[in-house]
């Protein structure tokens, strides 16, 4: 049986990153901790869950009335003077981003974290358009200086530890001296960047939660790039999925502990930078055009779906991540996609197609404890078998995933098919099983055979059958 | 290309919810936290001060000697600050020359970019705090611009302790945001500028100011 390029690719990943006892290192240690903070910050259990209904509330709400939402949204940010766009697919984003950067004839872009961004390829289209994206979150900008993508929605550098980040600064940023002091370099990468937020001509940041009734844009962070990227330069590009609306103001204070308290078990960020105008006649500072991305990507026919649509509540906290056994293991850029870990297997598959990335669903022991983190209660595992079906879906599927049916071959199917009608007739059944005890130890290991047996034991078939036994001790069904 | 976007991406969710199917789970309120000033005061101080902020509790009569005190003992070679605010007449009124000199913020930032970067420290007033959570609610405004407590090294946030909050909620609700309408930017600060993403090292100080100082006037 041929494996598709999206198995083979991801097998291939699971190797190196199981093979790499360094990045094996970083990881444990970091999501050990995280974790552990999380649950420090969320010890009292029914209080949590009080405050996960919530969220879950806030966020299914929110969704139950999305299109009209979305439209208040525009709206009332259109009233306060943020300008605000429309794109179906990424390359739409693409190009409404580099139109705005074009008109004010900027050089270079300062961003701050922003996955939306990650999902458009939007430095590299950019780069290739001559224009420098920069990078400026710590995390983000140590992974660009090595040319590499983030490797954890939350902390992007996650895989790497000091005496890397030590080596890359040291290599690649000009007059860098070589430390491994975790404070000297955030003195060297503040420097660098200080510059930057001061030239900058146009910043481009992400959306944490876009408030309908306000026209308010939240952006959660620690450093202060956020803040620098929204506030220093003359034009400031927000772009966010369009699932990230919710209705009111009051929504946000339990999302935003959920959010800061599941992905680093921290009450608060630093700084939550809520943005609902740009500057004003009588204003000194901010930005003088603030433009709202709204990016579908295939988020409206997640939308269209009732199991899918679970899909779309995420807040981007990470938790999954950190207590996946698989992505704790693997690291984030063995999934070979955007977003990793537990969300990027239900998510990644959906936006890009079964096709492209449905092995994705297959990273999973289905063990649950993304379900029991998610701050949001996302059923993650009822997703992912969905998804599993939909990969042998041919033809008309249920959820129409798109991509859906690519794993669908013949052989397969007829096996199935074979296998039911097996079950289904005693008289097959009994001459089967009589082959199956007789020749059953004797089993060619060839295909899924000899990969299911490559670190199993075959189990050795009963001789007698299960029906024969009965019949031997006298036993009827019909008594 | 954009208009046409815009009416796809509606057309297809709105023929979702044309079919219904939503289940919107209840959600019991959750009886937030209540303390009576001295408690809110000691819990928004604990808190700011875990995040590696400097806090003084001083009187109102107290206070601007209070920062005087402080400042004198430091060496800055400014303190930005916003004219025509109480707090920057306060401050005018009161200064001296061996403190740093005061350095107002009245340009629009194209013309004093480099001021404001260089300039070692900067003061505002504070629209609230937040008890729970242990952050500061900064609504900067035309007097007092977003910049002051971004760019400079040491930022110095005066704040009245009865506008500390409960909870954000609370904040939210008592001070009317919604009737009043939502400033240009709002933002809550729970400490000095801060990043863990090396090795989840914390360290402070990194493109926001290295310190915060909370002046609580109570």
């Amino acid at each position: 049986m041929t494996k598709t390029a999206d198995v083979v690719a991801f097998e291939r990943n699971v190797t190196k990153a199981l093979d790499d006892g360094q990045l094996r290192r970083n990881l444990r240690s970091a999501m050990t901790t995280l974790s552990q903070r999380r649950r420090a910050l969320f010890a009292d259990a029914e209080a949590f869950e009080q405050l996960r209904a919530q969220g879950q509330s806030i966020r299914r709400r929110a969704l139950s009335r999305l299109p009209e939402l979305l439209e208040q949204l525009e709206a009332r940010c259109t009233d306060n003077g943020i300008q605000v766009h429309w794109a179906e697919t990424t390359a739409e984003a693409n190009a409404i981003c580099l139109d705005i950067i074009r008109r004010h004839g900027a050089q270079r872009v300062i961003k701050g974290k922003s996955m939306v961004s990650e999902e458009m390829h939007l430095n590299h289209f950019l780069e290739e358009q001559g224009i420098e994206a920069l990078e400026t979150d710590l995390g983000e900008y140590i992974i660009q200086l090595d040319g590499e993508t983030p490797s954890h929605i939350i902390v992007p550098a996650i895989h790497k530890n000091k005496d890397q980040i030590a080596h890359l600064f040291h290599d690649r940023i000009p007059n860098a001296p070589y430390t491994e002091v975790v404070e000297e370099l955030n003195a060297i990468a503040r420097q660098e960047l200080r510059e930057k937020f001061r030239a900058g001509e146009v910043g481009v940041s992400g959306v944490n939660f876009a408030v309908a009734e306000t026209g308010t844009l939240c952006l959660v962070e620690n450093e202060g790039n956020g803040r620098m990227c929204t506030t220093a330069p003359p034009v400031h590009i927000a772009l966010m999925g369009l699932e990230k609306v919710v209705e009111k103001l009051q929504d946000v204070p339990p999302l935003l502990r959920l959010l800061t308290g599941s992905a680093t078990g921290q009450p608060i960020t630093t700084y939550f930078n809520m943005i609902t105008a740009p500057r004003q006649p009588d204003e000194r500072d901010g930005p003088q055009e603030v433009h709202l991305v709204i990016l579908d990507n295939g988020r409206s026919s997640i939308y269209g779906d009732p199991e899918r649509r679970a899909t779309l509540q995420c807040i981007r906290c990470g938790a999954c991540l950190n207590h996946c056994p698989i992505y704790t293991r693997l690291g984030g850029h063995a999934y070979g996609h955007v977003y990793p870990g537990p969300i990027g297997s239900i998510l990644t598959p959906q936006l890009e197609g079964l096709d492209e990335a449905g092995v994705m669903a297959s990273a999973s022991t289905f063990c649950g404890a993304c379900e029991e983190v998610c701050p949001v209660k996302i059923p993650f595992t009822e997703i992912l078998r969905m998804l599993r079906n939909e990969a042998y879906a041919r033809g008309e599927s249920e959820h129409d995933v798109k991509g859906h049916g690519y794993r669908y071959t013949t052989v397969e199917a007829l096996s199935w098919k074979s296998w039911a009608l097996y079950n289904t007739s005693p008289g097959l059944a009994r001459i089967g099983s009589q082959i199956l005890g007789k020749l059953g130890q004797h089993l060619p290991m060839i295909g899924p055979l000899k990969e299911w047996t490559r670190t199993r034991t075959s189990p050795p078939f009963a001789p007698k059958s299960l029906h024969q036994l009965a019949q031997e001790r006298g036993l009827d069904h019909d008594r | 290309m954009t208009a046409n976007a815009r009416a796809n991406i509606l057309s297809r969710l709105r023929a979702t919810t044309a079919q219904g199917s939503f289940a919107v789970p209840d959600a019991p309120a959750i009886a937030g936290l209540a303390l009576n000033l001295e408690e809110r005061i000691d819990r928004l101080r604990r808190m700011l001060e875990t995040m590696h902020a400097e806090v003084w509790v001083v009187s109102s009569v107290a206070w601007l000697d209070e920062l005087k005190a402080r400042l004198r003992v430091r060496t800055l070679n400014g303190l930005l600050y916003g004219p025509g605010t109480p707090l920057g007449a306060a401050l005018e009124a009161a200064w001296e020359e061996n403190l740093p000199p005061l350095v107002p913020y009245v340009e629009p930032v194209e013309q004093c970019r480099e001021r404001l970067f260089n300039v070692d420290a900067g003061i505002t007033s504070t629209q609230g705090a937040i008890a729970e959570n242990g952050a500061l609610i900064l609504w900067p405004s035309a007097a007092e611009p977003r910049l002051m407590s971004l760019t400079p090294g040491l930022h110095i946030a005066v704040l009245e302790a009865g506008t500390i909050f409960n909870t954000f909620a609370e904040a939210i609700d008592q001070q009317g945001w919604l009737e009043q309408g939502m400033p240009t930017n709002a933002l809550l600060v729970s400490g000095p500028s801060k990043t863990a993403d090396i090795e989840l090292t914390l360290t402070f100080g990194v493109h926001g100011p290295k310190e915060l100082a909370v002046l609580i006037v109570a």
